[in-house]
């Protein structure tokens, strides 16, 4: 491997690994019970909820890791954690 | 607004993650951070990627906030500084053990720099030692539970206090549960000209041994049980406090917590419990939190 001067890479170069392989437990999006207040979004510690211009989120299955806080911390339980199917 | 960019190597719920992305939008897109060994910089730069879209640069574990004044330093002298905040970004080891010795010194010094201090409580990315932010009573891999032992030894150290004695403009605790509250005291602590410090409290589900789900609850019970006090202090006075108002006891934190499992499995567990309350209450009438 070739190492830049000063170990330099390039931001946000680790987008490519896609972390959503280690999800064992997927969010479900419940729309209709979604009142836009953005906790989930905030709280998400892999950017994987992403609010939209009209409020509501959309997940990146990419990058979500499973870890739940988004269904855990929803104040109307908006998004249920279910079991991964491959 | 800047945040971490995903496919870093945080494990599922990562409080730093959660951290640094609380700290990216509170402090806006001109900043330069810099962080040394540990979680936050393993999981984010695994060469030859980087999750950071803001400058950001690896230190050593001991010079965090020396690496942060030299920046500064260097931007004042070549009359680049402008309105870039400097930002360092450590983890409890770091600052309250390794690196406590040039962060004193860039206080005494007074560099206009923010310090924030991601508290998981051990030495998560190596595998869970105990550090000078364990509280007592925390099961690690250097502090383990066993026949004749009840965990950690020794209090949580006061760094705070430690730092608001250098006469800092603004020293503040805070928790990554309360994200509305450190975003305003990140805001804050950029905007003050002078060396300001900033203690964020970060469970760990991997080292606290929790669900990842309940990262933010975990943080909530540490405050509302008075262990974890959120305050503001300016010029070493206490300013600012978070009121509790339905005060926990000990135990609602305590048991939702694989490290402190032997309190409660373990004969004599219950006079350990009661050593930890006093030192929640000791909180209360410290800070006045009730």
């Amino acid at each position: 491997m070739k190492i830049a001067i000063g170990g330099m890479v390039e931001p946000g170069s680790t987008r490519v690994n896609k972390t959503g392989g280690w999800r064992i437990y997927r969010p479900l999006y419940h729309k209709d019970m979604c009142i836009k207040c953005g906790i989930c979004s905030l709280l998400c510690p892999d950017s994987s909820v992403k609010a939209q211009e009209d409020g509501y989120v959309i997940f990146d299955y990419d990058y979500c890791k499973g870890c739940g806080i988004c269904a855990y911390e929803c104040p109307k339980d908006a998004i249920e954690m279910v079991l991964e199917e491959k | 607004m800047s945040r971490l960019a995903p496919g870093h190597r945080g494990c599922p719920g990562c409080c730093d993650a959660m951290a640094a992305n609380f700290v990216l939008e509170a402090a806006g897109d001109d900043v330069i951070v810099v962080s040394p060994t540990g979680c936050l910089e393993v999981m984010t730069t695994p060469y030859p990627e980087s999750a950071w879209e803001v400058p950001w640069i690896h230190s050593l574990f001991e010079n965090t906030a020396s690496v942060a004044a030299g920046i500064e330093s260097a931007l004042k002298a070549l009359g680049r500084k402008g309105n870039t905040k400097i930002i360092g970004l450590a983890g409890d080891g770091a600052t309250m053990d390794i690196g406590t010795l040039g962060l004193s010194g860039a206080f005494e010094r007074g560099h206009d720099i923010t310090y924030v201090c991601i508290d998981n409580e051990a030495y998560m990315n190596t595998g869970v030692q105990r550090s000078g932010g364990t509280p007592y009573g925390a099961s690690t891999t250097t502090s383990p539970t066993g026949k004749k032992s009840f965990g950690n030894r020794t209090q949580k150290k006061n760094m705070p206090a430690i730092m608001a004695a250098h006469g800092a403009p603004y020293v503040t605790t805070t928790s990554i549960s309360y994200p509305k509250d450190m975003m305003r005291k990140v805001k804050k602590a950029v905007d003050i000209e002078g060396p300001c410090y900033i203690h964020a409290h970060a469970p760990c589900s991997t080292g606290w041994r929790f669900e990842s789900a309940r990262t933010v609850e975990i943080g909530k019970l540490a405050v509302e049980t008075a262990l974890w006090p959120l305050y503001e202090m300016e010029y070493s006075e206490i300013t600012g406090v978070k009121k509790i108002k339905n005060k926990k006891p000990v135990e609602e934190y305590l048991k939702a917590q694989g490290r402190f499992k032997h309190l409660f499995t373990r004969e004599g567990g219950e006079k350990e419990i009661a050593k930890i309350q006093e030192i929640a209450d000791w909180n209360v009438k410290h800070y006045g939190l009730e």
